[in-house]
């Protein structure tokens, strides 16, 4: 049994977040059209951590474009696992239809939530563009998918767990990554 | 959960499913009405009764989840021709589907069928037994009156709700008097002599029985349930006219006044407006009865997902049988 091994700190989770919140604003060129959706459950948390610093930044109110996104019915593991519970979507008033959409979601690992994430929101419209954000870019892509802002590549092995605490979930900001036992190998970082 | 037979389930259980049902509801404000979430399924709705309602919400509730959705009626079907029901449902089942939805005038079809056929299996209304998505139904259309955006984790604490018409052959007296009591509302029965279960006092569902509507709505309940009358179902002297029951138990204007603005006035439908409740009440902005049919199709999302979704649902939820 090892023990979890901290890599971010509860400091450098803000400042990740405040340079990925630099970025979005440096590759959209300003604050214009953004609309950040949070996958549930921290992802969602990231959103909201994103578009506060958004709105320090730019001084613009971000409270109504940033939202949730849930992606449980859209997901290709459904029939294989234990039936996974739900959470809410959240879109916010002005839709998605036009904008720049952020998917904000905590740990980037095989990809299969993002390839979810974006038939779920190809059923709320037609953003003009989709990016994406993670905190942790932990390696093992099974798709062709990449994260536009990541606060942090952890290169990793399949056997090893990766876990984000935050706050509003968690009690405390952590990114911790430590031997998983055999059976705990297929957590749900899908 | 494996089957979803009765409405008897552990509070936590229902409170997944209602707050499952929330997401699902969700859909209604949507343009693209579709998850993908049952895609390959198939579902087979058989009906042996006749169910415009509950038929037409399970197949828009198994279509927007991406299910093959398959009518079967009773009527026409070979159960006319002499069929039992396990034959027809092994048949069914043979034609490889994923689950049945069953709707039958013989209490315990479903129950029996589920032990058969080796597919999940949802009651859609046995006999004057249970009727398991429609209590499901009115806890989610009565906590989303009450509760809101906000309903997601809540229960029914402290709800008071009467329920009132022909309870002793009512399978959704019986569902809700069974759910609602798991979620900490407080329900009491109202009816005729000869529509309430036998014996006084609290009956064997646990919950209080009463032939005084008038004294129940001095109480101001949060709620008011009527229940459709059957008259042209009932023969013999035991039952009451027309103008009786309306006397003693319809929700009537005046009664309406009395109740105040405040509680919420739920139907099951279809309504017999004039007898049972009057025209003024069914529209009344207390009126829940069309959300009931709206939240109808969430539950029964909700249900079909639980139930059909993973090869290997979990049996740590409660498992409804």
């Amino acid at each position: 049994m090892t023990s979890a091994r901290t890599v971010l700190g509860p400091d450098e989770i803000g400042r990740s977040l405040t340079r990925i919140a630099h970025e979005i604003l440096e590759a959209n060129h300003g604050p214009d059209d953004l609309v950040l959706l949070g996958i549930p459950t921290r992802g969602a948390h990231l959103a909201q951590r994103l578009a506060d610093r958004l709105a320090a930044i730019t001084g613009d109110d971000f409270g109504a474009r940033v939202g949730t996104l849930d992606v449980t019915m859209h997901r290709d593991d459904l029939r294989g696992r234990p039936t996974r519970a739900s959470a809410p979507t959240r879109i916010p008033a002005g839709g998605v239809d036009d904008r720049v959409v952020v998917l904000v979601d905590d740990v980037l690992y095989s990809g299969r939530t993002i390839r979810a994430a974006f038939d779920a929101l190809a059923d709320l419209g037609r953003a003009r563009i989709v990016r994406l954000a993670v905190l942790v870019d932990r390696g093992h892509r099974e798709l062709p998918i990449r994260a536009d802002f990541v606060g942090k590549n952890l290169p990793s092995a399949r056997s090893e767990h990766v876990s984000v605490l935050l706050a509003e979930a968690d009690g405390q900001d952590a990114v911790t990554i430590e031997d998983a036992a055999p059976e705990a190998t297929q957590e749900d970082r899908a | 959960m494996t089957h979803l037979l009765t409405a008897a389930m552990p509070r936590d259980a229902a409170i997944a499913l209602l707050d499952l049902a929330e997401d699902m509801h969700q859909i209604q404000d949507r343009q693209v009405k579709k998850l993908p979430a049952l895609r390959g399924r198939t579902v087979v709705n058989l009906f042996f009764e006749d169910s415009t309602r509950t038929r037409s919400s399970f197949e828009i509730a198994g279509k927007w989840l991406s299910a093959d959705v398959i009518n079967v009626s009773g009527k026409g079907s070979s159960a006319s021709k002499g069929e039992s029901l396990r034959d027809t449902g092994l048949t069914i089942a043979a034609m490889g589907v994923d689950g049945v939805v069953v709707r039958s005038g013989s209490s315990g079809a479903p129950a029996l069928l589920a032990d058969w056929i080796g597919r999940p299996v949802v009651n859609a209304g046995d006999g004057t037994h249970e009727h398991p998505t429609q209590a499901l139904l009115d806890a989610f259309a009565l906590r989303r009156r009450i509760h809101g955006d906000a309903a997601r984790g809540k229960g029914l604490d402290g709800v008071r709700v009467a329920i009132v018409g022909d309870i002793a052959h009512s399978r959704v007296a019986r569902s809700n008097a069974l759910l609602l009591p798991a979620l900490g509302a407080e329900v009491t029965l109202v009816g005729p002599p000869a529509f309430l279960p036998p014996g006084a006092g609290p009956t064997r569902l646990g919950v209080r029985a009463t032939t005084d509507l008038d004294a129940v709505i001095a109480e101001r309940p949060d709620a008011l349930m009527l229940l459709r009358v059957q008259l042209e179902r009932q023969t013999g002297a035991v039952v009451p006219s027309a103008a009786e029951y309306i006397t003693g138990w319809s929700l009537t204007d005046e009664r309406l006044a009395r109740l105040g603005d405040e509680a919420r006035i739920m139907h099951p439908g279809p309504m017999n407006r004039g007898l049972e409740i009057s025209s003024r009440a069914a529209d009344a902005d207390a009126s829940t009865i069309l959300e009931q049919v709206t939240a109808g199709v969430s539950v029964r999302m909700a249900v079909l997902y639980s139930l059909l979704a993973s090869d290997h649902p979990s049996s740590a939820d409660g498992g409804s049988r």
